[in-house]
């Protein structure tokens, strides 16, 4: 265990030193929010896949295969489809039109104040939502992975001070090195992980796939059961398990291309054209990533079982256990490393996103019309911001412990992004009508639906028995109204329906004067935001 | 809808006309309408593709999964190499974009060379 605990060390002060080396770099709000727009193509590439390879995905995804097989794997190809999406529709015109949020590229032509307090409030929603879950599963698994020896609370504190110091002092820059170096580990440690896989199977993958189709495990009953785990069906169950899926599949390829973690890397880079290269790396590394799960997910499936993970922290434990189980303590030591990063990038990406919004979307032009009163005020709220931010997602992970039941937080996080945001932004790239109060209400209508929807979902409403106790238990006990995990197949129409009917509810000539304007900034790239000299 | 906007562009005065005019000489210039035709050729027939070609996946699993289990290669089942499949269709596509994405710029930088002429001439 203390190899562990090394290895987290070097990874923090590795971290600290480029934050302090970005801290003297950092000058300007252009450097601070978008790194001066010097990112080059197969770093932001790197970068956007470290954002996204969260340690849901990493533990979680292979956590799902191991215990449910061919449906954890069926996660695994939405996350990369939806970079399709982001390339084809989302990353250029955003790049060209846009300056540091996705609230700019609505600004446009639309009236800013209402656009961007909305625009700024569903971002907020987002990162903050999926912050929470990634914290709280943070302190959990950084407890799980150290031992005894460092509590939920102080891993909770640890995380989030690290990534307060990183954004507060590094801004962009550091945080997307962070993420670099994040992504690099996670790819190696993965690869590596699936060499064992199938060296310990010979590398035949008739061996490898003869194993996955007799795991045998022990079912709640105690009874003992061989099960082929390539079979389809074990995770998502009639009545509404293909449809919950699909309702997944749907919030996924929409979603992505609205989280503003995401969005907000295209804006680090030079131009549109280097923003779709950096879409293309990242879907290299996404993809092979998502095709290794198969040898993480199966391989604990098959070499460890799902008997042995069970009793040694569960489903999260399934890629570090394997680890452990082909190659020893320094190679779980290793892994485990690998998943701090992880989570420790991913947070600090998210806060960034959410103090980029807060301070240059509503504090600036919301509260100050757009009039940045001091030189410096923009950049430093967003420090300010940070550090609340920080100390909010401590405080509520605090309060809400280990066993908190969050994983509904990132299934709303991608609902609202599907359904509040993207609906917007592509309505006011493609739709010369399009007018503020059709955003407003868009973004009202989809934030709402997806939260609602949620409300009443099996997430969180449930009857569960008296052993569960605590904020483990749902929040509603009773049986739930909406039978989907995932609302996104009925929040991304209504927020596509509520953007077009307060469009035509309301008339505005000025938004579609302007479009012409944003339809040849967004394809051209005329009058883009260029690259800052350090 | 274009035309209604024009109309409306033509009672509405605007706080620059001057650089408003040029976006919409642009807009209507062939060179642009060039652009955005070839641009949609592509974007549109790749984006129903690869969302009928993914949300086939769910449906076919969720709703036949008999058909989806029948193994091809010794126990490797349709399921499984569909969703494999999913993977490099993705990574095709990507490619396919990118190549035409170079057409795109070439127009693009006409374009902007133009408008970037116009600002010298002033």
């Amino acid at each position: 265990m203390n190899t562990s605990l090394v290895m987290f060390l070097v990874f923090i002060a590795v971290t600290l030193g480029i934050t302090y080396w970005a801290s003297r770099r950092s000058a300007g709000a252009a450097a601070y929010f978008a790194a001066s727009r010097q990112i080059k193509g197969w770093q932001n590439g790197v970068a956007v896949a470290g954002d996204y390879m969260s340690a849901a995905s990493f533990l979680g995804i292979a956590g799902i295969i191991a215990f449910q097989g061919y449906d954890g794997f069926l996660y695994s190809v939405g996350w990369l489809v939806a970079y399709l999406t982001v390339l084809l529709v989302i990353a250029e015109p955003l790049r060209n039109a846009g300056k540091y949020t996705m609230a700019d590229v609505l600004a446009y032509r639309l009236k800013p104040r209402p656009v961007r307090g909305m625009a700024s409030l569903s971002t907020l929603t987002v990162s903050t939502f999926y912050m929470i879950a990634q914290m709280v599963g943070a302190g959990a698994l950084v407890h799980l992975l150290l031992g005894d020896k460092v509590s939920f609370n102080q891993s909770v504190i640890g995380v989030g001070i690290l990534m307060i110091v990183y954004v507060v002092f590094g801004g962009m820059l550091a945080t997307t090195w962070v993420q670099i170096i994040k992504a690099i580990l996670l790819m190696a440690g993965t690869f590596l992980l699936s060499i064992l896989v199938m060296s310990h199977f010979h590398f035949s993958f008739a061996q490898f796939f003869g194993a996955i189709s007799q795991v045998t495990y022990h079912d709640a009953k105690g009874a003992v059961v061989v099960k082929d785990f390539l079979t389809p069906g074990l995770r998502y169950k009639p009545p509404y398990g293909p449809l919950d899926l699909i309702s997944l599949g749907l919030a996924l390829v929409f979603g992505t291309a609205g989280l503003p973690h995401i969005l907000v890397r295209f804006y680090t880079v030079p131009d549109a054209k280097t923003a779709r290269h950096s879409v293309v790396w990242a879907m290299v590394l996404i993809g092979s990533f998502y095709i290794m799960t198969t040898f993480l997910g199966f391989g604990a499936a098959t070499i460890v079982g799902p008997d042995f993970i069970k009793g040694h922290g569960g489903t999260n434990m399934s890629a570090p256990l394997l680890a452990q189980a082909l190659a020893g303590n320094i190679f779980f030591a290793f892994i485990s490393a690998i998943a701090f990063a992880t989570i420790l990038a991913v947070v600090a990406g998210l806060t960034i996103s959410a103090t980029t919004s807060f301070s240059h979307d509503f504090w600036t032009n919301v509260v100050h019309n757009g009039v940045e009163r001091k030189p410096g005020e923009e950049v430093l709220v967003a420090r300010i911001s940070a550090f609340v931010v920080g100390a909010v997602a401590i405080g509520i992970a605090i309060v809400l412990g280990p066993t908190a039941n969050v994983a509904f937080l990132v299934a709303l996080a991608f609902a609202v992004a599907a359904s509040a945001n993207l609906p917007v932004i592509v309505l006011s790239i493609f739709w010369r009508r399009f007018n503020t109060a059709g955003a407003v209400t868009g973004l009202a209508v989809g934030l709402l639906a997806s939260i609602g929807l949620i409300l009443v979902s099996p997430s969180m409403m449930a009857i569960d028995p008296p052993t569960v106790t605590g904020t483990a238990r749902h929040l509603i006990q009773a049986k739930a109204l909406f039978p989907l995990e995932n609302p996104g197949i009925l929040s991304i129409p209504l927020g596509f329906i509520g953007a077009i009917i307060g469009t035509l509810l309301s008339s505005e000539p000025s938004s579609q004067e302007k479009y012409n304007e944003l339809l040849v900034r967004s394809n051209t790239g005329l009058g883009a935001e260029k690259a800052t000299a350090h | 809808m274009a035309n209604a906007a024009r109309n409306l562009e033509v009672v509405k005065p605007v706080d620059a006309p001057e650089s408003r005019s040029v976006w919409d000489r642009i807009a209507a210039s062939k060179e642009f309408q060039d652009l955005m035709a070839t641009k949609k050729t592509f974007i549109v027939p790749a984006f129903i593709f690869f969302v009928a070609y993914y949300f086939a996946l769910p449906v076919l699993v969720g709703y036949a999964p008999a058909l989806m289990n029948t193994k091809v290669f010794g126990l490797v089942n349709l399921a499984y190499l569909f969703a494999l499949s999913q993977f490099f269709v993705a990574w095709i596509i990507a490619g396919l974009y990118v190549k035409a994405a170079n057409n795109f710029d070439r127009l693009a930088k006409d374009i902007l060379d133009k408008a970037d002429d116009n600002k010298g001439g002033k």
